[in-house]
């Protein structure tokens, strides 16, 4: 299978000499082409700023991230910029959506940016509203709109532009539990028909259970890392929740 | 235990000195505008203020001494008015500080802190700004009234002896004790606002957003279109139609019309551009355009009041500027053309018996006087024992009327057309008629065209633009005049430029000029005038020569004037230097008193401004951290931003330009005989320069703020 995203002892520190805090110690992994990962922590884990690196937005302290061949942490100014936007996609917790815009625009905002002919864009949108079952509200403002639409919505925004690797950071988050399942869903939609590479961060096990693969986070380290393979969601979750409950009773922090 | 508490006492006084200080470091960027507008409104107040000590540099006679007194009265009036529209903005200016820091006051509240220690720090801040500017404010004022009192030197047509650093004491404490009111009506207000703030609405402060409101763009179009077909008939009627504005209450239509016009066009412009741009897909779907206009109709639709406002304000601004200094500059070209010699004395001949007052009673004249209207004036002054040595190039001529010829007669077969175009002319006013050598000499004198009639010809004088596009119209028909007994065609097709009486502009209505062959009698003269220039050469012996002519209130009048006051006998006259003195003094007021106003208008709309935009940019912050988060880079941020500010301040300001274009023009149209448009364009660009500098600062300022309240971490 094709890489699609190489981490490579990554390192970042904070920080100074005398106060160092490891964010990120050492973690190397391997996303490959149509996978749907979920990285689990605790809050303090290191695992937004793991997502953080990789998005570019901040920067390792030591290693390399490659991303569709290209070592992104080599990057600068303009180049970084464009990589963000032609390689990445985002799904927020948030759902960052401009109220100010209709769903139609907010979709089309992402293509616009990337300066894609006006003509196309149409085209482009109405074809990833009609998978995404977004299509009636597409004159409507995020105002008007449910939690759910919102992040499909989000979503669509954000698999448009086909980049290389989807980011989303808690994309459930915000939602109520039905509105979670029915977007996560989605992902499974973008994932299997659309071969659209995911990449999760989240603490919610059951959101997890929709991932092929989980990492499990812990002081800034791996600390675990469990397959889905041929487990049905149900297992999958029970397994989540196993090695869940042997992250959080960590002897060491009784003691 | 009072040991403890005293110590309590001034750490907890230093701590808050601390924190003011320190946080208006931080915000330094948000006060950019507070500051700005502070600093130059504190500066041109002084400016304003300190005109009296300036006239102490310069040398000014006695009657324009008594205008600037009159000009400083009014500006203290003025600069009341000035100090409420300044201390209204600095309100304004420290609410939007306030509310930037909202999250800031509600974390000091939770730490413990009560809403009278929170007023104490704005308090302190806004002493400490206040100083601040308030001495940065002086030293540009100080600085620039350097400048004043060159403008004011050159407008009174008076020598500046020598460069003199000055200073004036009485407008400093003035500015100061103004701006010390303001400052404290700033903090009572402000104590006022924070004393309602709940802690839960501070803490959650950055959280609440207004509701997007969305307009229905087909009734956007359509006011749109309501709007430009209301403003282009006010236009129309104040430009083109502006014969039919007779009486001053009836400008109040088009001028109501321009303002409902102007709240119009803001309330539907960003619909209808949204909707003409959203038809446009390669322009709306191009980079952020899309967001840009979705940002402008968003914010507009809540700030369509304060857009009107802020282009009328400009509108006024640029119309007052331009035309202002427009009028002074021609009326000082006009004077010089209008004045050519020092003194016009004349007296009226012939008088009747009796003479109907204003009460329709009849009054005998004094036989004495009767006797002396038979005289020349040159004969009166001998008589009443003027010094005639005083005055050289001396001409004195008869000006000839006959109730067989008035204006009527002169219109001829036209009378009933003029008469109902302009039905409040005096048709019955009798022509002034000059005998063609008597108006030769005083041609040759004041170095107009020289006349050559032949036996059956006449000519007509005239210098007022409207009489001559009437008289004009006679004489192209080639009106013939029936002249004591005699016909007389017109020599020209036309008006030719002259005059006989100085008066200080173009506004000779005519007169006819007849060969000397005329058979006008002594007993059809109706008036003597006398030209001549004074026996002196400094400016100071030429007053002198003046006394003894021109009766003065204050001073002790000459030998002459008490001669003939005594006998009541009448010789007015009109002077070189009362002419250019009156009406330098009254435009140079004007001017004044316009460039004050102008700036201040300016000044308050650009911070209003600014400050809407930049409160918007706290609201917006969130936006644009989205479209980072979405992979705008700075550059495309930075762009937008500043096409989204750009905007906002362009908008009002081509309104405002269309809109002085047709006031301009309207102000020319009426003072039409004393103004071209060609001679407005240096004070326009004049004034476009001042208005793009202080307009184009706020810009800036608002630029730069925006940009770092958009960057901050949220």
């Amino acid at each position: 299978m094709e890489k699609i995203l190489e981490v490579k002892n990554i390192e970042k520190y904070y920080g100074n000499r005398t106060n160092l805090t490891k964010a990120i110690d050492n973690i190397s992994f391997d996303v490959e082409k149509k996978e749907f990962i979920g990285i689990m922590g605790a809050s303090g884990s290191g695992k937004t700023t793991l997502l953080n690196c990789i998005s570019t937005i901040d920067k390792v302290t030591s290693g390399h991230i490659i991303v569709g061949g290209e070592d992104i942490t080599k990057l600068r100014g303009n180049k970084l910029n464009k990589f963000r936007r032609e390689e990445l996609g985002f799904i927020f917790q948030d759902f960052n959506l401009l109220d100010t815009l209709t769903c139609y625009e907010n979709i089309a905002l992402a293509l616009t940016i990337q300066k894609v002919n006006p003509k196309d864009i149409n085209k482009r949108v109405n074809e990833i509203s009609t998978k995404l079952e977004i299509k009636d509200i597409l004159k409507k403002y995020p105002y008007q709109i449910s939690g759910g639409q919102k992040q499909r919505v989000s979503s669509a925004r954000a698999i448009i532009t086909n980049p290389k690797i989807i980011l989303a950071d808690e994309p459930t988050g915000a939602l109520d539990s039905k509105s979670a399942r029915q977007l996560l869903e989605n992902f499974e939609f973008l994932n299997q028909y659309l071969e659209a590479t995911i990449l999760m961060v989240t603490h919610d096990a059951f959101t997890a259970s929709y991932a092929n693969r989980i990492l499990f986070i812990k002081d800034g380290k791996i600390f675990n890392e469990i397959v889905k393979e041929n487990d049905t969601r149900k297992e999958f979750f029970e397994k989540i929740i196993e090695v869940q409950t042997l992250l959080g009773g960590d002897l060491n922090d009784v003691l | 235990m009072m040991y403890y508490k005293d110590k309590n006492m001034t750490f907890g006084n230093s701590l808050y000195f601390k924190l003011s200080f320190k946080n208006m470091k931080k915000s330094f960027k948000d006060y950019t505008i507070y500051f700005l507008t502070l600093v130059l409104g504190i500066a041109i107040f002084y400016m304003f203020n300190s005109i009296d000590s300036q006239q102490a540099m310069i040398k000014v006679s006695e009657s324009t001494r008594e205008i600037i007194k009159l000009m400083i009265q009014i500006l203290n009036y003025i600069s009341v008015f000035v100090a409420i529209v300044l201390g209204l903005l600095i309100v304004y200016a420290s609410k939007f500080l306030i509310n930037r820091r909202k999250k800031e006051f509600g974390i000091y509240m939770t730490l413990g802190m009560g809403r009278r220690q929170i007023s104490r720090i704005i308090l302190l801040e806004t002493i400490f700004v206040g100083i601040i500017s308030l001495v940065i404010g002086l030293v540009v004022g100080i600085f620039s009234s350097q400048f004043m009192s060159i403008l004011v030197a050159k407008m009174f047509e008076a020598d500046m002896s020598e460069f003199q650093f000055v200073f004036s004491k009485q407008a400093c404490v003035k500015t100061c004790i103004f701006f010390a009111v303001m400052y404290l009506a700033v903090m009572i207000f402000n104590a006022f606002t924070v004393s309602r703030y709940k802690l839960i609405n501070l803490i959650n402060a950055n959280k609440k957003n207004e509701k997007v409101k969305i307009k229905n763009t087909f009734l956007a179009i359509l006011i749109f279109i309501f709007g430009i077909g209301i403003l282009s008939y006010a236009y129309w009627k104040v430009t083109t139609d502006i014969s039919s504005l007779t009486e001053a209450k009836m400008l109040l239509k088009p001028i109501l019309m321009g303002v409902v016009g102007t709240v119009a066009i803001f309330w539907s412009l960003s619909g209808f551009i949204l909707r003409v741009v959203q038809s446009m897909k390669r322009i709306y779907l191009k980079d952020t355009n899309m967001f840009i206009l979705r940002q402008i109709n968003n914010k507009i639709n809540t700030t369509v009041i304060s857009m009107s406002i802020i282009c009328l304000m400009l509108f006024l601004t640029i119309s007052i500027l331009s035309t202002a200094l427009g009028i002074r500059d021609t009326m000082k070209k006009e004077l010089e053309e209008t004045t050519p010699v020092d003194i016009n004395l004349y007296k009226e001949a012939n008088l009747p018996e009796t003479y109907t007052d204003r009460k329709g009673k009849e009054i005998a004249y004094n036989p004495e006087v009767i006797k002396d209207s038979r005289k020349t004036i040159t004969q009166t002054l001998q008589e009443n024992e003027a010094d005639m040595s005083v005055l050289k190039d001396t001409i004195e001529i008869p000006i000839y009327a006959t109730n067989k010829l008035t204006l009527k007669d002169f219109l001829g077969n036209r009378f009933e057309e003029f008469n109902n175009k302009y039905p409040f002319l005096i048709y019955s006013r009798l022509e002034d008629i000059v005998k063609v050598s008597d108006y030769n000499k005083l041609a040759k004198l004041y170095g107009l065209e020289q006349q050559d009639l032949k036996d059956n010809e006449y000519a007509v004088m005239c210098d007022f633009n409207n009489s001559v596009n009437m008289r004009n119209v006679v004489l192209q028909d080639r009106g013939k005049l029936q002249i004591t007994g005699k016909e007389y065609l017109p020599k020209y097709n036309e008006c030719k430029d002259g005059f006989v009486m100085m008066v200080g502009s173009h506004s000779n209505t005519g007169i006819i000029v007849v060969p000397d062959s005329c058979n006008l009698t002594e007993d059809m003269i109706k008036q003597y005038l006398l030209a001549a220039n004074y026996n002196a050469i400094t400016e100071e012996e030429k007053a002198e020569v003046e006394k003894q002519f021109i009766y003065s209130e204050t001073e002790e009048n000459s030998k002459l004037i008490n001669n003939l006051s005594k006998k009541g006998i009448k010789i007015d006259g009109t002077s070189k230097i009362s002419i250019i003195e009156s009406s330098v003094g009254v435009t140079t007021i004007i001017t004044f008193i316009a460039i004050y106003l102008g700036i201040i208008f300016l000044i308050a709309s650009s911070a209003i401004l600014a400050l809407k935009q930049l409160t918007e940019s706290s609201d917006n912050k969130q936006r644009y951290t989205i479209l980072r988060k979405i992979g705008c880079d700075e550059k495309m941020i930075n762009k937008s931003l500043f096409r989204q500010i750009g905007i906002f301040f362009v908008v009002p300001l081509i309104l405002a330009i269309i809109h002085s274009i047709f006031g301009i023009k309207f102000a020319l149209a009426v003072m039409s005989e004393l103004v071209s448009a060609n001679e407005l364009l240096p004070s326009i660009i004049v004034s476009a320069i001042v208005i793009g500098f202080i307009y184009g600062a706020y810009f800036f300022a608002t630029y730069f703020g925006s940009k770092k309240i958009i960057k901050e971490e949220s």
